[in-house]
């Protein structure tokens, strides 16, 4: 169903304008390949904000070749990479981050695998500590039926 | 007319599912009338839903444009299989299937019930009918895949090209055969907790369930993987979307109960847990179906983000989720705990692996959901995307990955790590060898890839080392070791076989994701261009007719490193009757490598924008899923699969150890 559905992500998107499903051109690319990986590395935590979880370099909307090209942009014109991301999320809000920053409002987000994984942990060793102190209870009580069943296929 | 006996006898089985939860639920006690009912009343179900889905087949068949369903999905000049597969390429048919298979399943266990307990079986298909139910009526009154048009129109539209394509024939009956089996699992938990039955037994009835639906769910996945791999165009293969993150949770919480559940059938313990965790992973299919259907998540890849549809949904699964819970809630306390058993222990690294997996299976559903919930909220907009997921699932993967090939090598009940630890010594130098072979081949790179194609070779090692260790070759010599080797329990094998596919497909996933080449460019006909080693040369265009589509195909020479030379096409189409573009992208496989292009716009008189990868060792990754799979079906053929009650330790002390 994933490629189901993907299918009618992608059909959406084909209506679109332009119509290739990766839009990264040859005529976008810097000369310079370090500051080219570099606008790559940037992109791919960049959302396309007129498509669904798709990075800046997956989609091919308009807004998504403006956004690749304001990278290499200011990239050309000497910023760091954290100076580039903060100058597209001052523009376009923190929504366009596929990587949520870390921030009280996303604490809970941030923090809730290693608190879940804590927590389990903790019930598990108390778990561990209360199983070795108690005495062995009782096995679930057999019907006469499905002993002799049991007894049966033991016997097999 | 054939039609309408299809609908009709969906209303039929609405009416016999209700007949068969009231009276199930009613009387499970009452002995052997209600029982005959319901096993009768389910077998009778899959007979009518068959029908149902074979009148829809059959108006799809003949195109009968006079079902707005096939107006609006199917057309005249489309190929055969598609006609066939647009049945379940939209919502209304992909709920019928989903229905189908859910009745088949409860045949299943009536046809299989003789070997259960009275009362569990009429309680576990009472609350399957009542799942019946529930989705029929959410078919009959919201998704009516049997309405007329009046008058009927001379042609249909179409099956959206991009879904024109055998993955459909495939994925989604798959994905369901693991959605719909772990409801199974889910009502034996409700039976269990309603007539407070739960023993090993309970956990030997449920094991075969769990494990074909978790082996139809990876397979399901893997091959939506591969589909969206190669019909998007640019070979992603995990997105961390909403939707597969949707169909990735209960693959998780299912590999969690797949262990969790010979804790309980081996040992008698973990009884609260194991039914927690059958109750969640079919909360979680059902979750995700919500999810694609209500189009609530930000989702543009829904069927119909129709809010009727949605909310309807979510009363559902208020009512399903809810009661289970609110059951699980009243009666957890009363299932009685057994099965002492050390920290350091199979039981131990078993809670181990299901503490990692439940974590990253909260993880996953926290991180699908946090931008819903933080906007409804405070209004703030977030977005969770792939970097997150990437940083902390792996996180919590890492050391699950690295414990694998402890858990076969421990006993039950006590074990002793030191001698675990001097067991897998040998696998542990194996691990180490191979890695710094291949760090060698590849010339240290600094990047954390070389840790991740250690895990993954330590896992792989792991595997065989278990089956080896078993063996004893050392203790009895080689010959009797090979005759040893070759009679260990089918489940042996099959548990190495998975684990060994989880390495594989570790490996698939660090290589192609790390050493991965790419180049955008435009060529000129003519024009060679050097990728990774292979050299791949553009000869030039040509329109092609498809039988409902027209392509301009690009035509490659690739030469590999060895020197074959194989040729290569790559399509850009349009479809006729809708007009809509799509990529057929280009791929040849070189062992589990595979050379991907993509046919681009045109760029000046001649050239053409191609966009080629280069993708090393990326069949791993699904390679890895049919181990794993395979395992799971080998597992079911497993002797102890066919028996109804467990054996006592001491039959199981003259296997080799276990």
């Amino acid at each position: 169903m994933i490629g189901l559905l993907r299918g009618l992500l992608i059909a959406v998107l084909l209506v679109l304008p332009s119509a290739a499903p990766m839009a990264l051109s040859p005529d976008e690319l810097l000369d310079d390949p370090l500051l080219e990986t570099r606008a790559r590395a940037i992109s791919a935590n960049l959302r396309c904000m007129v498509c669904q979880n798709q990075s800046i370099d997956d989609s091919d909307a308009e807004l998504a070749r403006d956004l690749r090209l304001l990278v290499r942009e200011r990239l050309a014109t000497g910023d760091s990479d954290t100076e580039v991301i903060d100058y597209v999320v001052a523009r376009y809000g923190e929504f366009v981050l596929l990587r949520p920053v870390m921030a009280l409002h996303t604490i809970v987000l941030w923090g809730a695998a290693p608190v879940i994984l804590l927590i389990g942990l903790i019930f598990v060793v108390i778990g561990a500590r209360r199983r070795s102190g108690r005495p062995k209870p009782e096995g679930p009580k057999l019907t006469r039926e499905e002993q002799k069943a049991l007894d049966q296929l033991m016997n097999e | 007319m054939i039609t309408e006996i299809g609908h009709f006898t969906l209303i039929l089985a609405f009416v016999l599912a209700l007949a068969q939860a009231v009276i199930g639920f009613g009387f499970w006690r009452s002995g052997e009338g209600p029982a005959r009912f319901v096993q009768q009343s389910a077998i009778l179900q899959f007979l009518l839903v068959g029908l149902s889905f074979a009148a829809l087949t059959h108006a799809f068949v003949v195109s009968d444009f006079s079902v707005r369903l096939v107006f609006e999905h199917s057309n005249s000049i489309q190929p055969m299989l598609y006609k066939v597969t647009s049945v379940w390429g939209n919502h209304e048919g992909s709920m019928l299937l989903f229905i189908l298979i859910l009745v088949l399943f409860g045949a299943g266990v009536a046809a299989f019930s003789s070997s259960l307990p009275r009362d569990l079986s009429t309680l576990v298909l009472s609350s399957q009918g009542l799942m019946v139910a529930a989705f029929s009526a959410f078919v009959l009154f919201t998704s009516n895949p049997f309405w007329r048009l009046d008058p009927a129109p001379r042609d249909g539209t179409e099956l959206n090209p991009v879904l024109q394509d055998i993955g459909l024939a495939i994925h989604p009956p798959l994905l369901y055969l693991g959605y719909v089996g772990f409801s199974i699992c889910f009502s034996f938990a409700i039976a269990a907790l309603i007539s407070g039955r739960i023993d090993a037994a309970w956990a030997r009835w449920v094991r075969p369930w769990t494990l074909a639906s978790w082996a139809f769910l990876t397979l399901g996945i893997s091959m939506g993987s591969y589909w969206a791999y190669y019909e998007l165009g640019w070979g992603g293969w995990w997105f961390w979307d909403p939707v597969e993150n949707a169909s990735f949770m209960p693959w998780l919480a299912g590999t969690a109960l797949l262990h969790s559940a010979i804790v309980m059938e081996k040992r008698n313990a973990l009884k609260v847990w194991t039914v927690f965790l059958a109750i969640i992973t079919f909360s979680l299919s059902l979750l995700g179906t919500f999810l694609v259907r209500s189009g609530i998540l930000t989702s543009v890849h829904s069927f119909a983000s129709d809010p009727t549809r949605g909310t309807v949904i979510l009363a559902m699964l208020v009512v399903l989720i809810g009661g289970a819970f609110t059951l699980f809630a009243m009666r957890a306390s009363s299932l009685r705990q057994g099965g002492l058993f050390a920290p350091v222990s199979r039981e131990g690294a078993l809670i181990l692996n299901n503490l990692f997996l439940a974590t990253a299976t909260a993880g996953v559903l926290i991180g699908t959901l946090y931008p819903l919930v933080l906007e409804s909220l405070t209004g703030a907009r977030i977005t969770v995307g792939a970097p997150f997921f990437d940083l902390t699932f792996g996180a919590l993967m890492v050391p699950l990955l690295l414990l694998i090939p402890f858990g076969p090598f421990l006993a039950w009940k006590r074990s002793d790590l030191v001698g675990v630890v001097q067991r897998l010594t040998g696998a542990i130098i194996a691990a180490l060898i191979i890695s710094l072979i291949v760090f060698a081949f590849l010339g240290f790179p600094v990047s954390m890839a070389p840790i991740g194609l250690a895990i993954g070779i330590w896992v792989m090692v792991g595997a065989v080392a278990e089956l080896i260790d078993r063996a004893a070759f050392r203790k009895v010599g080689f010959g009797e070791g090979m005759k040893r080797f070759r009679g260990l329990p089918r489940s042996v094998y099959s548990t190495a076989i998975a684990h060994f596919g989880v390495g594989v497909s570790v490996i698939g996933i660090v290589c192609a994701t790390a050493y991965e080449t790419e180049i955008v460019t435009a060529m000129q006909p003519g024009q060679t261009i050097d990728l990774a080693g292979y050299e791949i040369t553009y000869e030039g265009e040509q329109v092609v007719q498809g039988p409902n589509y027209t392509a301009d195909q690009g035509q490659f020479t690739v030469v590999s490193p060895r020197g074959g030379v194989r040729e290569m096409t790559s399509e850009r189409r349009v479809y006729l009757v809708s007009r809509m573009p799509t990529t057929e992208a280009g791929i040849n496989t070189y062992g589990f490598t595979q050379v991907y292009i993509q046919f681009g716009e045109r760029m000046g008189e001649t050239g053409r924008v191609v966009r080629l990868w280069h993708k090393p060792y990326v069949v791993l990754i699904w390679l890895g899923t049919i181990f794993m799979a395979g395992a799971g079906f080998l597992s079911l053929t497993d002797r102890r699969m066919r028996i109804g009650a467990p054996r006592r330790a001491k039959a199981k002390a003259k296997e080799v150890a276990t």
